[in-house]
């Protein structure tokens, strides 16, 4: 018997918090981490009589996102409750939005790693995005088998993002959900902090047999914090359900959780017992009317998109789509990279970004340091780059000057190369004394050469370079060793 | 001293006849003295209404009072009060001090009224007969073996019985103009969005408007216009500022034209209701208004339609009374749903218990569309019914409520007949115009009738210029009740 070949559906829902000062519907402020409930007003903690009133920050964050994807900014939408009973919710719903929401469709395009060391193109579709409030917290230790509730992020304002089920594979909605993390950053309307609960994905997931129309019956995974745990979440449960149907079992809907401890995916509650949330229009607010004036206001204000900036690396300065993606990923990145380009001139964009990539990601991973806090600023690398292009130093030389600037040993890589005297050399004669010299010194190689090994050959040239310290023109020192040989 | 009008009161303090402590203090005796039988107050706050009284005599004495300054006056217990009890007529709010005022009270606070308690009224303001509390039902001052109406019966018997001369009350279907007409007084429901509903414990969120009932229509024009203006705390708050509701009482009525519907007048009114509407309207007549017949051929599915949008909002606005941060929570609980269904089911009286209930069915996935959206649907006829009325009239006139008074206990087994006491009143929130209720005579068992008059949006002006004018020649609002 043959096995079927699987296709797997994966839509995503993303909670990002908004980065307003104020809560959604009260003046509380949304700050992270006071004491439990020292954020929570009359209206948070819903008192008797309290009334919401919106914050239109968070509408007009909204509005910036609706830009950022192409999506149709709502004239006219609707707060409904989303009624019912937990502690940690005071009013007993939830204001959300429902039937019309502020966001309507949009698409994102991301570069999705084909795990060979590229990456091809997919277009998501978005279905919506809302604007709601959070809930509160149930804090379950330290109470004796009692409750605590902490209601300071009761009314956060956050926008759920839900996307179309056009992802495939984990590793497309992993890149799906870091392009959105990128894009709420980039368009600031979200600290994107996983850690603190400001950015959280659900993922609907489902299988079918290759070929077949429809979808098969979707689990959906709750409150994923992290690009790792979204992978493997998806993963799990792709291989339960696809376990389940080869075994003769039918996936029931269901609401599921992952054990971060174990990797495994477990139902919470199924459709039978699920809510009923008695949605309907909230009566204490007034249709959400957003007028082209406040839509244009706003499209003046957002800064050029990491896909309009992503297309322009790849036109003006010939960079792949990979590359052009990876420098986009964040604000900051593609900053410090415009910068250095500005400053190394267009002709040097691709070292630039090799340089900004490679080297200098690297070695601010491996600080933990964001870029915004890089030792070596974009002029340093910039000035860096461009002695590599008039053949100042060689690439070797370069990473030497690099870490020395990283370590403050000098203003700029002129001074660097200057006071250590690390520039190039690329005069002949010099060149060929030091090969004389190394050829002289080395004459098993030099037999084994002409024997026919050529791995001899390069460890000539290494030997030549270790001689001049690593100045020489390592193209010289190929070509005037290989006419030596001759 | 209490039974003059707010402007001999006002000119009595102001000319020092009278101190703003010896008018309160006159308020609370009558209170003490009166409230056992008439059971108006769940809460006096005689402490409180003493140090208020004695800042507005330095108010008055240093001449930066208003007209409402030294004034007693009553809240109705679903306006939160600060450092007061605020229990909406609840056992599961009978231990709730609120932390804050409601809009209104700060308002009426800072004008220097002085207030000298909490009125009783229907749980949640549930009901038409303030039988539906829990600190017992209040009586009709004028038959104690009656009811004075609801949900603001409390106010209401309290402005009848002369231990204030005025007090807020709020109206989701009737819950003012209904016991103003069944007591005897005045009162005023103002256009949906006039007063702010911050601090106004929420029944009916698109219903619900506050109010003012006091002697005369000249009192009311008084207090609603301190009661009224822009919130931005209340998002259906309207943008207009405060305004002056009596600038037009002393308006001739001559050329005014009020709309009688047809429908109103068809059946189900009481004949000594009837006679003593008619006689009404032939006053009006008398002094220069004409009058023609109007149509409001949907006002008769208003009753169905209320009762499922008022459910529908009280259901999902009562979900916070859980017994977890405040109010009423069981004794003893076993797990969190324990604690819920016993803390709702110990707190909550049988009429609230019913509108939850039948609020949170016309909700359920399956039901909407046939009944809340039918509901949304039928209110929109109701008020493109008035918008075309008033084509043709300045005001509308007719009854308040079918029947005089009712016995205590007499609905109380029927919901459906309590409901079809509201049936003149309810479309009037439905589309969110102002209403009044004057009083127009006595009925049946010398129990007092009300007109109601009900004007286009923003004319609560006009509607107390009517009464008002009406009033200047007439005297049926200056009779008290026997034996205060």
């Amino acid at each position: 018997m043959s096995r079927t070949d699987w296709e797997v559906v994966i839509g995503l829902e993303i909670h990002t918090q908004l980065n307003t000062q104020s809560k959604i519907f009260s003046g509380a402020s949304t700050a992270f981490g006071a004491e439990p409930n020292a954020q929570a007003c009359a209206v948070d903690i819903a008192l008797p009589g309290v009334l919401p009133v919106l914050n239109k920050g968070a509408v007009e964050r909204a509005i910036r996102f609706g830009l950022a994807i192409g999506a149709t900014v709502a004239p006219k939408s609707i707060f409904a409750r989303k009624n019912y009973f937990y502690p940690d919710l005071p009013k007993g719903y939830q204001i959300s939005q429902y039937e019309l929401p502020v966001v309507q469709g949009g698409q994102i395009t991301l570069q999705v790693p084909d795990g060979k060391g590229g990456a091809y193109e997919k277009v998501v579709n978005l279905t919506r995005a809302h604007l709601e409030e959070d809930a509160g917290k149930s804090l379950h230790e330290d109470f004796h088998g009692m409750t605590g509730i902490d209601l300071n992020r009761a009314g956060t304002p956050l926008l759920e993002i839900v996307s179309e089920p056009d992802m495939r594979s984990s590793a497309e909605a992993v890149a799906y959900a870091k392009a959105l993390h990128a894009l709420v950053r980039w368009i600031d309307i979200c600290d994107g902090n996983m850690q603190e609960g400001s950015f959280r994905c659900d993922a609907n997931v489902s299988v079918r047999p290759r070929g077949q129309a429809e979808f098969g019956t979707r689990r959906e995974i709750k409150n994923l914090n992290s690009f790792r745990f979204l992978q493997q979440a998806i993963d799990y449960e792709i291989q339960w359900q696809i376990d389940l149907i080869e075994d003769g079992g039918k996936v029931q809907q269901a609401t599921v959780l992952f054990d971060a401890d174990t990797g495994e995916t477990r139902a919470m509650r199924s459709k039978e017992d699920a809510h009923d949330y008695r949605y309907f229009p909230d009566p204490d607010l007034l249709p959400l009317v957003i007028s082209s004036e406040w839509i244009e206001r706003v499209k003046g204000e957002l800064p050029e998109l990491p896909e309009a900036l992503s297309a322009r690396f790849q036109g003006e300065y010939g960079l792949s789509a990979y590359d052009a993606t990876t420098l986009t990923a964040s604000r900051e990145v593609a900053q410090f990279y415009l910068d250095t380009v500005a400053a190394a001139g267009a002709a040097n964009a691709k070292t630039c970004a090799n340089w900004v990539m490679g080297e200098l990601a690297g070695r601010l991973n491996k600080a933990e340091l964001d870029i915004t806090a890089s030792p070596v600023s974009a002029a340093q690398l910039a000035g860096l780059v461009q002695r590599i292009a008039d053949n100042t130093i060689s690439n070797a030389i370069a990473k030497k000057v690099f870490e020395a600037l990283w370590n403050k040993e000098g203003e700029s890589a002129d001074a660097i190369i200057e006071a250590q005297g690390l520039k190039q050399v690329t005069d002949t004669g010099a060149i060929e004394a030091i090969i004389d010299e190394v050829l002289a010194a080395n004459q098993k190689s030099v037999e084994e050469f002409r024997a026919g090994k050529e791995k001899a050959f390069n460890a000539l040239v290494g030997q030549c370079m270790k001689a001049s310290k690593g100045k020489a023109n390592p193209a010289q020192v190929n070509e005037l060793l290989k006419k030596k040989l001759g | 001293m209490i039974e003059s009008s707010l402007k001999d009161i006002a000119a009595a303090l102001r000319d020092k006849k009278v101190s703003a402590v010896e008018l309160a203090t006159e308020s609370l005796s009558r209170i003490e003295a009166g409230n056992a039988r008439i059971n108006a107050f769940v809460t006096v706050d005689r402490d409180g209404a003493l140090a208020t009284a004695k800042a507005a005599d330095e108010r008055l004495a240093a001449g930066t009072a208003g007209p409402l300054t030294g004034i007693p006056l009553a809240h109705k217990d679903v306006f939160c009060t600060e450092g007061v009890l605020t229990t909406c007529g609840s056992k599961m709010l009978s231990n709730f001090v609120s932390p804050y005022d409601a809009h209104v009270v700060s308002l009426l606070k800072a004008a220097g009224a002085v207030m000298v308690g909490k009125t009783n009224m229907d749980e949640f303001a549930m009901g038409s007969s303030n039988e539906n509390s829990h600190f017992g039902p209040t009586r009709n001052p004028w038959n104690t073996d009656k009811v004075p109406g609801g949900s603001s019966g409390g106010s209401a018997a309290a402005v009848a019985a002369r231990m204030v001369p005025i007090a807020t009350g709020t109206d989701t279907g009737g819950s003012i103009r209904q016991p103003a007409s069944l007591c005897g007084i005045t009162g005023i429901k103002p256009t949906y969005g006039r007063v702010s509903r911050y601090g106004m414990i929420a029944y009916a969120s698109s219903l619900d408007q506050g109010g003012a009932f006091g002697y005369s229509a000249e009192d009311c024009a008084l207090l609603l216009s301190a009661m009224a203006g822009h919130d931005p705390r209340d998002s259906t708050s309207l943008e207009q500022g405060a305004e002056d509701f009596g600038r037009d009482l002393a308006k001739p009525l001559a050329g005014l034209r009020v709309g009688l519907p047809k429908e109103f007048f068809a059946e189900g009114m009481s004949d000594d209701v009837r006679a003593t509407v008619d006689a009404a309207i032939a006053e009006y007549r008398k002094l220069g208004a004409t009058t023609v017949e109007v149509s409001l051929p949907n006002a008769r599915l208003a009753i169905p339609a209320y009762y499922v949008i008022a459910p529908a909002e009280a259901s999902s606005n009562l979900s916070r009374f859980d017994g977890v941060r405040y109010g009423h929570r069981a004794a003893d609980y076993g797990d969190l749903n324990d604690m819920y269904c016993k803390s709702r089911a110990e707190g909550f009286g049988s009429e609230v218990k019913r509108r939850i209930l039948v609020g949170t069915y016309v909700l359920s996935h399956g039901y909407y569309d046939a009944y809340y959206i039918k509901a949304q649907k039928l209110r929109r006829l109701i008020a493109n019914d008035f918008a075309a009325a008033f084509q043709q009239c300045d005001l509308i006139a007719g009854p308040v409520s079918p029947t005089v008074a009712f016995g205590i206990g007499e609905k109380s087994d029927d919901p459906v007949q309590m409901y079809l006491s509201d049936i003149y009143t309810i479309a009037v929130n439905l589309a969110g115009l102002p209403g009044l209720s004057h009083p127009a005579g006595f009925g049946a068992g010398g129990l007092p009738v009300g007109l109601q008059l009900i004007g286009n949006y923003f004319g609560e002006a006009r509607l107390l210029n009517a009464a008002h004018q009406y009033q200047q020649h007439t005297d049926w609002h200056t009779r008290v009740p026997a034996g205060l």
